[in-house]
């Protein structure tokens, strides 16, 4: 405990001397104090509610380290855009800019301050108040517009394409298992390999040379007016690697519940396969597979950025492409983290769901 | 039977072996190996379909493809040796100390992992890659490593902490051994096969990563990488559907190859390993 109280407070001592040290920047070293001073407060206050039984233990436990994760990953952000090599104000307006032009831009960009007053009055300040900040156009807008515009669309993928490899996984990987050995069993392997192996990037143009180009059996997802069948294409393609993972998950999942003394014991005392299949091997051999599923939500955001090129669709992806080719670091760093924030908010959601379906994850935490 | 049986269950090991030896072979020995130079360019026979004089056609500027390809084999295995490597040396060097001194070291380093877990794939790369001005094979091997070496780490600690109270690390211990001699001699040896293992795996992501980083166009400047070349064909794909295909089919045989390989290490090395 007092290790943890030391390792809390040492970020605090340092930003005090640092506002000490170089005067100007004493009010964001303040500024990052409080906040700071805010983050710790709902740590504790979070451990405290759990420690007294308001919250369950394991809750309490995940809040906590889910405000640590995403302060370092903003951190992290925000110190990978900064301290790269490079000036960014170079990148955007050339070498041959005019001076004004270029202390104009850093002023908009908030590169003419010192890197601690970057971090608290730009970065966090623009974080906190929901903004992110604000695109560098001539008319500049909030990057959280521009995000919540093209984020339903991207989530909408990633979801169909959850869906699409599911409905591959489930009855592949569940009849490879039942009918081991045979020659379902070794398609469904050869599938799952190459489903992991082959990249999306070529999958997705091959698909639509076949299925749009040759044969005509779908509309081009580039047409708008049938939403739903040209989510199809961009579907499969996402959806396919996932279907893989899941299909060797789901087989190696149900062949060792299969083994398990209560299956063994519920076939001796006569239950019907077909009751013993859903109620005992299903609902456990689905525990695994439901974590991997949320931690897999992450891959399919990532993979849904090059879904999105090889398609042409619009969505988060395509936002953060077009902002790096026009260096709209803003931007840039919202949709790094839109993206980190869903993934870490997915799992914490992944794992309140398995405990919610096994009960005996409650009793280790 | 059971020798039809035995030989063909071994196939997926030899087929994997053959495929991670040719990649290496191809990558040593391109310029012998391709039938062109790398930058032969023929203006004239521009996309033209494969046969004849090249075997898998040529390029919108009548460069010959499968040079290109085998060209191509040399990014994709210093892309993916070497990031493998470098989160092999950070990932293995971290968990076990993490795992070894516990304490104060091992409360930062898992934290410090769990931030760089929180971001999927390869989106820190991405991040990474297009704030660099002029990326190269190795700005593209550091991107990826920054957050691959956490997966080793948490790997390896996990294993020293189990191996930490074993009686023959005591025993070292209790004698005076210095930590850094245990943690070499007595601990990385010990955990060293599911490391390969999950480094097999790593190979063959770390070439799936930068050939999708190279589609979006943020690959290695300046070399042709599998992935570059499927991007550009990608734009000719109605015309000459095979400037697409040939690239992907090198990624997808060389991504299999080595997932096989990874599979039948994995039986052996470490059985009770995690088959999901």
């Amino acid at each position: 405990m007092r290790r943890r109280l030391l390792l809390l407070a040492l970020p605090f001592v340092a930003l005090a001397a640092w506002g000490l040290l170089v005067p100007e920047v004493a009010s964001s070293a303040w500024g990052l104090c409080r906040k700071g001073a805010v983050a710790v407060a709902l740590g504790l206050g979070l451990s405290a509610l759990g420690a007294r039984g308001l919250l369950p233990r394991f809750l309490a436990r995940r809040l906590v380290s889910l405000v640590i994760v995403l302060i370092g990953a903003s951190t992290l952000v925000f110190g990978a855009l900064r301290l790269a090599p490079g000036d960014p104000v170079d990148a955007i307006l050339g070498e041959q800019a005019s001076a004004e032009a270029r202390a104009e831009l850093a002023r908009a960009l908030c590169l003419d301050r010192p890197l601690l007053a970057q971090y608290n009055d730009c970065f966090w300040d623009s974080v906190l108040d929901g903004s992110l900040g604000h695109t560098f156009d001539v008319t500049p807008r909030p990057v959280i517009e521009l995000l919540a515009e093209n984020f339903p669309s991207t989530a909408e993928l990633a979801f169909a394409g959850m869906v699409v490899a599911l409905c591959i996984a489930f009855p592949l990987g569940l009849i490879s298992a039942l009918r081991r050995g045979t020659w379902v069993d070794h398609g469904a392997s050869v599938f799952a390999l190459l489903g992991v192996a082959v990249p999306a990037f070529w999958l997705g143009p091959m698909l639509l040379l076949a299925l749009t180009v040759a044969v005509d059996w779908l509309p081009s997802p580039a047409r708008t007016d049938r939403p739903v069948l040209a989510l199809i294409l961009p579907a499969i393609t996402l959806g396919t690697a996932l279907a893989g993972k899941l299909t060797r998950m789901i087989r190696s999942s149900v062949l060792e519940v299969a083994q398990d003394e209560y299956v063994v014991a519920a076939r001796a005392k006569g239950l019907s396969e077909k009751t013993i299949l859903i109620k005992h091997v299903l609902r456990n051999a689905l525990i695994p597979v439901v974590t991997v599923m949320g931690i897999q939500f992450g891959a399919l955001l990532t993979g849904a950025i090059i879904t999105e090129k090889v398609f042409a669709r619009p969505g988060v992806g395509s936002l953060l492409l077009e902002a790096i080719q026009q260096r709209d670091y803003p931007v840039v760093q919202g949709t790094v983290l839109l993206i980190a924030t869903t993934y870490v908010v997915v799992n914490l959601a992944t794992d309140l769901v398995y405990v919610l379906i096994d009960p005996r994850v409650r009793l280790d935490a | 039977m059971s020798r039809l049986r035995r030989v063909l269950g071994a196939l997926p090991v030899y087929a994997g072996g053959a495929v991670v030896f040719g990649l290496v072979f191809v990558a040593l020995f391109a310029p012998w190996i391709a039938p062109y130079p790398a930058d032969q360019l023929n203006l004239v026979n521009d996309l033209a379909p494969p046969g004849g004089a090249h075997w898998l056609g040529t390029d919108e500027n009548g460069a010959d493809v499968l040079s290109a390809l085998c060209y191509g084999a040399r990014v994709a295995a210093l892309v993916g040796l070497g990031t493998v490597s470098l989160c092999m040396a950070i990932g293995v060097t971290l968990g076990a100390l993490s795992g070894y001194l516990g304490g104060l070291v091992d409360e930062v380093l898992m934290r410090i992992i769990d931030v760089l877990m929180a971001f999927p794939g390869i989106l820190l790369a991405i991040l990474l890659i297009a704030i660099t001005r002029e990326p190269s094979i190795s700005s593209v091997i550091l991107a990826l490593s920054l957050t691959g070496w956490a997966g080793y780490a948490r790997l390896v600690r996990g294993q020293v902490l189990s191996l930490r109270e074993r009686p023959f690390v005591v025993a070292a211990r209790s004698m005076g051994a210095p930590t850094f001699w245990i943690i070499r001699t007595h601990l990385i040896p010990n955990v060293l096969a599911p490391v390969i293992v999950q480094a097999t795996f790593g190979i063959a992501s770390a070439i799936l990563a930068e050939a999708g980083l190279s589609f979006l166009g943020l690959g290695p400047e300046g070399v042709a990488s599998w992935g570059a070349l499927l991007d550009q064909g990608a734009r000719y794909f109605l015309v000459s559907g095979h400037l697409a295909l040939f690239p992907g089919l090198a990624i997808l045989v060389t991504v299999l190859g080595i997932n096989l390989l990874g599979d039948a290490l994995r039986d052996r090395l470490d059985p009770h390993g995690d088959r999901g």
